[in-house]
């Protein structure tokens, strides 16, 4: 690369990153904002410190957000309706001014550098918006064409190409108003496929699909993924999150309750220990009496909280006072259970 | 940075490498495809339909009227032109015109443009075209521009019309100007198309006007409501003796002046005035516009 970073500067009180402890430079970057548009791999891909928004009327959208998005992760961003998901992803794209606060996206300052910045993020904002009077092709033509940077020569394949992705070739020519919702939705998608982007961000891609439709997209996202897009994906889906996000930031009543890689972030919830065995009674006895708590005995299996220490002992301990053990191990613990012990409430899902 | 890291990022740059860079040119591509979203409406082809059928209701009722002999337009009623147009079809481009200035045309006009910028908020297309990026300003410019060509063309589209159903029902030729004095059927399909661009021109403050109100709301009924609405209201105001002396700030108080073209000597003094207060609605609800466009949360 040879090129001297160049994202904009990164203040020097902002904390520490636990998921990228490998990038100390990040502290010492000198400004030089106008100098270069790329920045290097390997960088954070959203930046933003304190970020607030209040709206006219003093509702508090968001309030003080430090977010900070690792260059090619599957970052999930988490939270029920209502939690400022929306409010957070169009103040990064430009859309609404923040109160306070600042948002780097690509290295760059938001909304200052929207020209320079957004036509290498792909976007899906609150589900698909399509003009329904023309067809799925020349809707693309026409979003394409609202890009100031892309080629009007290579339109046509690169829209046809889009449409080949999300799998609406066919349905390239039908008015978008005839489209279901789920063809919106890979429409929608496809119009932020229209270009390589750096980044996409993806607000609710699966909402309103079927389940085909929502494994199709989450097969789509990794394939994006794995060829080096940073894809920042909000959803109030829990196991969606999950199943494609190598890091996740979870979101309540505006603010940031936690954010790392999804592994960290579970592993702050301890899973619960089970054991399987054909003599459940006494293996509950033994369990208790090695500081075992919250010991539920069902059927064959008897779960618990474990006690500091090696769990091994515990199985050593159960053998030796004769208890047969068929299974013994820790329940890996859901991204369910952390957002439940970080927000102490439930993931309730209105509307 | 790890191998595979580094491999991505190169792949990612030499994607970079091969992109064309953006040619000044590739800016327009999106009045282009905003003139073709706009002309492709069924709502844009219906207005245009009413205006040109204007004119056909206009020729057929003068048809049917003297057809006994009599001259059109009895005492001076109806609008300009009207009692000439059985002696020469083009007049009836002229009575079109005027027939078609007051209401018709700047209520096309405050359809288009009050749905420029809500329309697109409120079938959430606004923040998809933004974050392309269009560019806020460029946006409002390319949605000014292609309101502007639609007041261009929506006037040519009666104009012409009136002209075919003039040469259908009527006698072209020679003819009279206001003045009195006799011009050859050449000048005067000149002239007839200068009052076209002329009418055009006087639109251009309608235009601005709507284009600002619908920067101030999501709704684009509400705002192509609010610009017709604002359009009769100041009409109504026009003809309130008693505030004469607003009036000649009024958008549409020189509307009519197009007809001093078919003076000879062309009279220029009403015409220019007209010209500017077109120019002055255009600048002052231009940034306007401007002003609240760039600086507006887009929440739809």
């Amino acid at each position: 690369m040879g090129e001297p970073p160049a994202t904009e500067p990164v203040r020097p009180d902002r904390p520490d990153q636990p998921d990228r402890p490998d990038r100390p430079d990040q502290l010492k970057r000198q400004d030089r904002p106008e100098r270069e548009e790329r920045e290097p791999a390997g960088d954070a891909v959203i930046v933003t410190r304190g970020l607030t928004k209040r709206y006219r009327g003093g509702q508090l959208a968001v309030d003080g957000l430090d977010l900070t998005v690792p260059a090619g992760s599957v970052f999930g961003f988490l939270g029920p309706n209502g939690s400022g998901k929306t409010t957070t992803i169009r103040m990064l794209m430009g859309l609404i001014e923040p109160t306070s606060g600042t948002a780097h996206v690509l290295g760059r300052p938001m909304p200052h550098a929207a020209r320079a910045v957004l036509p290498r993020v792909g976007a899906l904002i609150e589900g698909p918006a399509l003009y329904g009077f023309l067809s799925g092709r020349d809707n693309l033509l026409r979003y394409d064409a609202a890009d100031p940077a892309a080629d009007p020569r290579t339109r046509r394949v690169r829209v046809a190409a889009a449409l080949d992705r999300v799998g609406l070739t066919a349905a390239a020519g039908k008015k978008a108003k005839a489209y279901s919702l789920g063809m919106k939705q890979r429409l929608g998608l496809a119009a932020a496929l229209l270009r390589p982007r750096r980044l996409l961000v993806l607000d609710e891609p699966t909402n309103g699909l079927d389940p085909q439709g929502m494994r199709e997209i989450r097969t789509l996202v990794r394939e994006l993924a794995s060829d080096g897009t940073t894809v920042f994906l909000s959803s109030h889906l829990l196991d969606e999150i999950e199943q494609v996000c190598t890091h996740a930031a979870v979101m309540a009543r505006g603010r940031l309750i936690r954010q790392g890689a999804v592994a960290d972030l579970a592993a702050g919830t301890r899973g619960r220990l089970v054991v399987t065995t054909p003599d459940p009674q006494e293996a509950a006895r033994v369990l208790k009496e090695r500081g075992v708590g919250d010991v539920v005995v069902a059927e064959d299996r008897v779960t618990g909280e474990p006690p500091d220490g090696e769990i091994a002992d515990l199985n050593r301990a159960l053998v030796a006072e004769g208890v047969r053990v068929r299974g013994f191990g820790r329940e890996r613990p859901s991204l369910e259970d952390a957002f439940v012990a970080l927000t102490g409430e439930g993931f309730d899902v209105a509307g | 940075m790890s191998p595979a890291e580094a491999l991505r990022a190169e792949r990612a740059e030499r994607a970079e490498g091969a992109e064309r860079r953006p040619g000044p040119l590739w800016s327009l591509g999106l009045l282009r495809s905003e003139l073709l979203t706009t002309f492709r409406r069924w709502r844009t082809l219906a207005l245009l339909t009413v205006l040109a059928a204007v004119p056909v209701l206009i020729g057929i009722a003068v048809k049917l009227e003297t057809d006994d002999g009599s001259s059109a337009g009895g005492g001076g009623e109806g609008p300009a032109f009207i009692s000439q147009i059985t002696n020469n079809g083009l007049f009836l481009v002229f009575t079109a015109l005027a027939a078609t200035l007051p209401f018709f045309l700047p209520m096309a006009i405050g359809v288009i443009a009050g749905d420029a910028v809500a329309g697109e908020a409120s079938s959430g297309t606004l923040r998809y075209l933004l974050v392309a990026p269009a560019g806020r300003t460029r946006l409002l410019l390319t949605k000014y521009a292609t309101v502007l060509a639609f007041c261009l063309v929506a006037t040519l589209v009666v104009a012409v019309s009136a002209l075919a159903v003039g040469a259908l029902l009527f006698p072209l030729g020679e003819l009279t100007t206001i003045s009195g004095t006799r011009i050859g059927l050449a000048e005067g399909l000149a002239r007839a198309l200068l009052i076209a661009l002329v009418v055009a021109a006087s639109l251009i403050g309608v235009a601005a006007l709507g284009l600002f109100v619908s920067t101030l709301t999501n709704s684009g009924i509400a705002a192509m409501a609010t610009t017709v609405g604002l359009l009769i209201t100041v009409q109504i105001l026009d003809q309130i003796p008693q505030l004469d002396a607003v009036q000649p700030y009024f958008f549409s108080h020189y509307w009519l002046s197009f007809a001093d073209l078919m003076r000879d000597p062309v009279y220029y003094e009403d015409l220019v005035r007209n010209l500017g207060l077109q120019a002055a609605y255009a600048v002052v609800f231009g940034s306007a516009a401007w002003a609240r466009f760039t600086a507006k949360d887009i929440t739809a």
